[in-house]
């Protein structure tokens, strides 16, 4: 008993160390956003290598995820035959849920796992301690661009899982399956409120953006500095910020809905 | 007359320098100075701490306890202004070399020259090749790190410490895994950089013969502290004990080959009273 509370009052001084850690690193790096703007060619890049990198896989995991609601709607809503409230039906789930949720989840695979491992294999060759020798400040020149650069690239990229998820929805319900095109788009147009389904969404997507490239860079700086710890700390990233974005998104939903 | 009252002070000061790392004490004590102008080798063994001695003087590291001077200002109680503005005049070579790996060997010697300063594209295009032609590597300047061998990383790790023309190179283990031709190479370049520049050179590194050849200042550290210091022929002459071992290579000594333990025959004796009982 006494070793089951000594291990347990241990991983909560672990985990309240490592949290500190990631709050110091945070507020260092947002300290140090002004290098975004006067060093804004290096933010481009990043944004770049994170946002653009990215586009093939959300565009094309949107417009399947907007193919299978286009069915799944069509199926539960043939049988009260309101067929044509179908692009209204996509269109919320996409915009309110699945757009900011599952894009942040395939940002976490894709580019944070990129992120910490890059940071994380910088910092085991001793490329970041080159940097600060150099007088060259790494938050500066490596941390704070990358941070802009995720912030701003995963509400870009929700809006366009979302755009194409509604086309795939099409697709399916109008191509496929015979709904009538006018009543898809004027549907949708009639459902979704622009603060209430749009804004919550575009909302829930900048704090997923914030969280997960805060988890990814952090990940990477925290490395050990082996290939294990590497390999690690890029697992970690996927999981923490996967739980961390399904967990804050029942919160904001909770906090937005009700 | 005031240069030379300058060239007379030492480059850095170390006062009873006091590390640790967890519990393990890494420095206990440690005090040496680096006289400015020429090449101090500071030897030990491996896992004596050299490389973190690098660090503390450039300020990666903070003390527990002691002070470290560097051109006469005290390192640890530098603002991070005044630290940058120091480490501009302080170049460093990584055992790897720490090239950073998404530029090609041009842009990693332009990398602090275009931090650093505003000046243009064509001057910086000049400088570094003025500083690849030093090394050797001026027809390289196109070639990723990844397609260097250790050797030449490092000499191009060298041209990029040299861009802002420091006043002090500090050298972390320079000879390590080398093939002798490219030993020679940094030996030379290290020799040569030292007494064109001007420069106060500090080598870590267990590399004795090389070391020796090229030092006018060797401090040797184990357990935390200075074992012996001073001019290549007086740690030579007076050399204690623990230190002939070091330097001339011998596998027993002061430093025992058994690592420290129960006697070998109480041990077995043991082993074969359990298995009696």
């Amino acid at each position: 008993m006494a070793d089951f509370l000594a291990r347990l009052g241990r991983s909560g001084l672990h985990w309240l160390a490592l949290l500190g850690r990631a709050s110091i690193f945070l507020f260092r790096v947002l300290s140090a956003q002004d290098a975004v703007v006067r060093r804004f060619r290096l933010t481009l890049i990043e944004i770049y290598s994170v946002g653009v990198r990215s586009l093939l896989i959300i565009v094309v995991s949107g417009l399947f995820v907007g193919m299978v609601l286009g069915y799944q709607g069509y199926i539960t809503l043939v049988n009260f035959g309101a067929t044509e409230a179908l692009g209204g039906a996509v269109a919320l789930s996409l915009v309110r849920e699945l757009g900011p949720v599952v894009t942040a989840l395939l940002f976490a695979g894709r580019a944070g796992s990129a992120l910490t491992a890059e940071i994380g294999l910088m910092k085991t060759t001793e490329q970041l301690s080159a940097m600060e020798m150099m007088a060259v400040d790494p938050y500066r020149r490596v941390f704070a661009p990358r941070f802009f650069a995720g912030f701003l690239s995963l509400p870009l990229l929700a809006a366009m899982f979302s755009a194409v998820g509604v086309m795939g929805g099409y697709i399916v319900g109008v191509g496929l399956l015979g709904v009538d095109a006018g009543s898809y788009f004027s549907q949708m147009q009639a459902v979704t409120d622009w603060r209430e389904d749009v804004l919550s969404g575009v909302i829930k997507s900048i704090v997923f953006g914030f969280v997960v490239t805060w988890i990814a860079i952090f990940q990477g700086f925290d490395a050990e500095p082996t290939s294990e710890g590497i390999s690690r700390a890029t697992t970690q990233t996927v999981v923490i910020s996967a739980l961390a974005v399904l967990g804050l998104d029942f919160v904001l939903t909770g906090l937005m809905f009700t | 007359m005031n240069d030379d009252r300058v060239a007379d002070t030492p480059h850095v000061v170390v006062e009873d320098l006091v590390f640790r790392r967890g519990r393990k004490v890494v420095f206990d004590g440690l005090s040496l100075t680096v006289p400015r102008g020429r090449v101090t080798t500071v030897m030990g063994p491996s896992g004596t701490g050299k490389t973190t001695l690098l660090r503390l003087i450039g300020g990666q590291l903070r003390p527990d306890s002691g002070r470290i001077w560097v051109d006469g200002e005290e390192v640890a109680r530098l603002s991070t202004r005044r630290l940058y503005a120091l480490r501009k005049r302080m170049g460093m070579l990584f055992q790897t070399g720490a090239l950073l790996t998404d530029m090609n060997v041009f842009e990693n010697v332009a990398f602090p020259l275009r931090e650093h300063t505003d000046l243009p594209e064509e001057l910086i295009r000049n400088l570094v090749l003025m500083k690849l032609e030093a090394v050797g590597l001026r027809a390289a300047r196109d070639l990723s790190p990844a397609e260097l061998s250790g050797g030449m990383a490092r000499r191009v790790a060298l041209a990029r410490a040299i861009a802002l023309d420091p006043d002090m190179i500090l050298y972390d283990e320079p000879f390590a895994g080398l093939d002798p031709i490219t030993m020679g190479q940094i030996v030379t370049l290290i020799q040569r950089t030292n007494s064109t520049l001007g420069l106060t050179s500090v080598l870590v590194t267990h590399d004795v013969v090389e070391a020796l050849d090229i030092s006018d200042h060797v401090v040797l550290i184990a357990e935390g502290r200075v074992m012996d210091a001073g001019t290549v022929e007086q740690v030579r002459a007076g050399a204690s004990e623990w230190s002939k071992q070091f330097l001339e290579g011998r596998p027993d000594g002061p430093v025992p080959f058994h690592y420290p333990g129960d006697s070998y025959r109480d041990d077995l004796m043991r082993d074969r009273e359990s298995g009696n009982g």
